[in-house]
């Protein structure tokens, strides 16, 4: 086999941070690589080297033989390279259809050819099983879809070698299984696939070599055959990694959140949440099982007051929360980790600092009166970076030089380290590494050893069903069942969450 | 990394800068003349002797004002380009305040008249501002859509209603002295005001949950609304701040310069002020060098013209190329920082 992609000794540093130092990984033709690594390890970075969106210090990268030029953004395209970013690259003011076939469009003339463009998106969404609304805008769409619109773009045009880097973290179990039969469909026509994910099932699904980041440096190259996701984990962090979700019994006190005959629109006015009730005490977790569009998304947002409700109310410790208003929700002490952490999270241009009060920013002790306490949030951003591991060089950094993981971790130190009664946990692991999901299950168990009533909203089942005292179970905008732990088997909740009767 | 950091954020205005002159100065030396001398004429005419130095400052000071305004604005997402027409409303307001008002003392009449200038300059901002909040229209539109409307109604107002008696020229009568700014060793005081106000602005965003909210609000209006800020309220404060800042220097110019309201002068300080804040970096203490810059050049045109035989509108040429040299990496860097630029790139990680 010959080398489709050979990156020879990159070394790459940002101020404070060695990204890449000497990493030297090859993909040939047929290949599938994953890489692996902790979040901040250097994936992002050597992938986006190879488009020339990170211009590397030094050492080598060749396509086909052919030496790319540092910072050459063109040059991989060129050669047959299809990328599928962790950064989103659409433009969310145009259509699905008009993002796909941006940069190579269907022409009548010298117009394009819309009608021809929309069949071919239609055509492709069927083929790869991914399913997108061509004439829906960008910027409407939640984070999932916007993924596969990335995808389907990645694998419009015939390639060579294809790098996806985090495809699945935002897609449900079922459109993960049908890309990663996409990958492999790829490898065995002769595509080469250079794959990072943080879910290691995934790796060993598909992967034929498996090559490991830590801390800029290749830690260790293995393969599927050689070894397990135990063995995979400890080579990653270098450390033993619990995957398995240790925790006491559950001591559920009075219902702290209740949710009374919600009934939610979504985004195009469709009922979404249809008078839905729901319980959540004081000292449990409760996880809501769904396949992806069944409510969950709209769910959320109206608990936390972003999505307007159409009837039915939300009560915190028996008291009404407002409609619409997030902050105020917040203020009666519901935490909440949000969906799109780009969006309402975070602002990426702020430094870890602000990021880390952005909701309490004027309160006591981050304010006094009108006067900000610079000591206080110093103190506060050393604390949690420290405590929740946020990978960074310093508490000034901003929040959009983090890694992808690290910003999310960003946002668990935030909202889990202030005193709450509710949390509301909407996807709080997408995109972290297995040393941190193992930290942040921890945290979301000590919240409710704390007495507070968590809510855990999450695409993967395996994270609801280790970590949930109760599983409620959505379908059609209701909950259809309420399971306790010990009887949630997962073929039970997986043919209630399809709809069918147990 | 201090060091480093500093010297990336500030390298861009200074090449800007140097580039605009050498480009003048190609253009210098093609009408026939000496572009070092006239440089050279210009440089010591702002700021080679005292009387110079005075008055480089006094045509500095509304520029630092302008600037702050055009800055406040930046800061909160929004490209306030009316600062022109906030000025000059501002300008005309407290000169009738300063010659119709009598009988004052000039610790009253002095402040009441000022404060007439930030008055009517902060209404008209907050127009540009409530139409943006509670219509949704861009600020980028209504408020040169303002500029026209004031500079026509000021000219009227001038030139008819308040003109002052026996005058072809529309102008107003002039202030009283109880108006007047005095100077201070020989220096405009406006001057020293307007470097306090600049640093008060910049402590304000530094370390003020006012300044906070403005900010949050100019980089991420979701994350903002989430986070408890209102955004209407954001864009109505930073326009009448802004206006207001803009107004009080028209304020300045009139009591302390002019002497009276008349439209031919500051005619071109609002948008000096956007090249300022552009220069400045969007840091509320970065316009107080350009200001400075772009003050002497505009009071040593004239006297250039004079030494060297260059045209003065020279220096208006180069202003345009710092503008346009300064413009293309800085909105870049904004666009990324704000909403929109934001939304071009938003997706997952990074
Ligand atoms: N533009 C940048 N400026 C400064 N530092 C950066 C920048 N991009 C990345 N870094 C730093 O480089 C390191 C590697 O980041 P990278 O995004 O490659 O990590 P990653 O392995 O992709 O992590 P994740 O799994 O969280 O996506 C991190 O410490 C990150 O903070
Ligand atoms: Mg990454």
């Amino acid at each position: 086999m010959s080398a489709l992609l050979e990156i020879t000794n990159v070394t790459k540093t940002f101020p404070g941070v060695v990204a890449n130092e000497n990493i030297s990984v090859s993909v040939a033709a047929g290949e599938i690589v994953a890489l692996l690594g902790e979040n901040g390890a250097g994936k992002s970075t050597l992938v986006k080297s190879v488009f020339g969106m990170v211009r590397p210090d030094s050492g080598e990268i060749r396509i086909k033989g052919e030496l790319i030029a540092p910072g050459d953004t063109g040059g991989a395209i060129a050669r047959g390279v299809g990328m599928v970013h962790q950064h989103f690259q659409l433009v969310p003011v145009m259509t699905v259809t008009e993002n796909i076939i941006l940069g190579d469009e269907p022409k009548r003339g010298i117009f394009i050819n819309m009608k021809a463009a929309r069949a071919e998106v239609i055509a492709l969404s069927e083929k790869y099983g991914l399913e997108v609304d061509p004439d829906a805008f960008v910027e409407d769409l939640p984070v999932g879809t916007q993924q596969r619109i990335e995808i389907l773009k990645a694998l419009r045009k015939d390639v060579d070698l294809l790098i996806l880097d985090e495809p699945t973290a935002v897609l449900t179990p079922q459109e993960t299984d049908e890309l990663l039969q996409v990958m492999k469909n790829l490898a065995t026509s002769g595509v080469g696939v250079l794959f990072i994910t943080h879910k290691l099932r995934e790796v060993m699904a598909v992967a034929d070599r498996v090559v490991v980041l830590r801390n800029g440096r290749v830690a260790g190259s293995t393969s599927p055959r050689e070894t397990d996701e135990e063995g995979l984990a400890q080579l990653m962090v270098g450390r033993n990694v619990v995957l398995q979700v240790e925790k006491g019994e559950a001591k559920p006190e009075a219902s702290t959140l209740e949710i009374k005959a919600l009934s939610v629109n979504d985004d195009r006015k469709h009922l979404a949440v249809d008078g839905l009730n729901l319980e959540v005490r004081a000292g449990e977790i409760v996880g809501v099982a769904g396949v992806e569009g069944n409510g969950q998304r709209e769910l959320v947002e109206a608990i936390c007051g972003m999505r307007p409700r159409l009837s039915g109310e939300v009560l915190v410790s028996g008291e009404a929360t407002p409609d619409m208003h997030p902050h105020k929700v917040h203020s009666m002490g519901v935490s909440h980790i949000p969906e799109d952490r780009e969006k309402h999270g975070l602002v990426s241009s702020y430094s870890i600092e602000d990021n880390l009060v952005l909701n309490q920013f004027d309160r006591d002790p981050f304010a006094k009166g009108w006067i900000r306490n610079v000591a206080a949030l110093e103190e506060n951003a050393t604390r949690l970076v420290e405590e929740f591991d946020i990978r960074t060089p310093s508490i000034k950094t901003t929040a959009g030089a983090l890694s992808g993981g690290n910003k999310q971790k960003v946002v668990v130190a935030r909202e889990l380290s202030q005193d709450t009664r509710v949390v509301i946990a909407a996807q709080p692991t997408r995109g972290v590494d297995v040393g941190s999901i193992e930290f942040i299950h921890n945290q979301l168990i000590a919240a409710r050893d704390a007495g507070a009533a968590v809510l855990l909203v999450s695409a993967e089942l395996d994270e609801i069903l280790s970590l949930a005292d109760r599983v409620a179970v959505m379908s059609g905008g209701k909950i259809v069942a309420i399971l306790d732990a010990k009887d949630a088997e997962r073929g039970l909740v997986g043919r209630l969450m399809a709809g069918l009767s147990a | 990394m201090a060091g480093k950091k500093f010297s990336r954020t500030w390298l861009t205005p200074v090449v800007a800068v140097l580039v605009a002159f050498a480009i003048g100065a190609i253009l210098i030396y093609i009408q026939g003349a000496d572009p070092l001398k006239a440089y050279q004429s210009l440089f010591s005419h702002a700021f080679g002797s005292w009387s110079g130095i005075a008055k480089t400052l006094g045509k500095a000071t509304p520029l630092v004002l302008s600037g702050l305004a055009v800055t406040i604005g930046l800061r909160a997402g929004l490209f306030n380009i009316g600062v022109q027409g906030q000025l000059v409303m501002g300008a005309f307001a407290a000169a009738w305040a300063g010659y119709f008002i009598h009988g004052l003392p000039i610790y009253i009449h002095l402040p009441v008249a000022l404060l007439f200038g930030v008055a009517f300059g902060a209404g008209i901002g907050l127009i540009a501002g409530a139409l943006k909040a509670y219509r949704g229209i861009h600020e980028v539109i209504t408020t040169i859509m303002l500029n026209s409307i004031i500079l026509a109604l000021v000219d009227y107002l001038a030139g008819h209603v308040f003109q002052e008696p026996g005058q072809i020229l529309a102008r107003t009568p002039h202030i009283l002295p109880s108006a007047t700014i005095p100077n201070i060793f020989s220096m405009p005081s406006g001057f020293f005001f307007a470097i306090l106000l600049a640093y008060g602005v910049w402590w304000v965003f530094q370390r003020t949950t006012s300044g906070f909210r403005l900010e949050t609000v100019g980089r991420n209006k979701s994350a903002a609304w989430y986070a408890g800020i209102s955004v209407k309220r954001s864009v109505l404060i930073a326009m009448a701040v802004g206006g207001g800042i803009a107004g009080l220097g028209g304020g300045i110019e009139s009591l302390g310069v002019i002497g009276r309201f008349e439209p031919t002068f500051n005619t071109g300080l609002g948008f000096d002020g956007i090249t300022i804040a552009l220069l400045g970096r969007a840091n509320p203490l970065g316009v107080i060098p350009g200001a400075i810059l772009i003050g002497g050049m505009r009071g040593a045109a004239a006297s250039m013209q004079f030494d060297a035989g260059v045209a003065p509108e020279i220096v208006d040429l180069i202003l345009a190329l710092v503008l346009f040299c300064v413009t293309a990496p800085f909105l870049a860097k904004w666009l990324k920082s704000t909403e929109v630029g934001a939304k071009i790139s938003s997706g997952w990680g990074n």
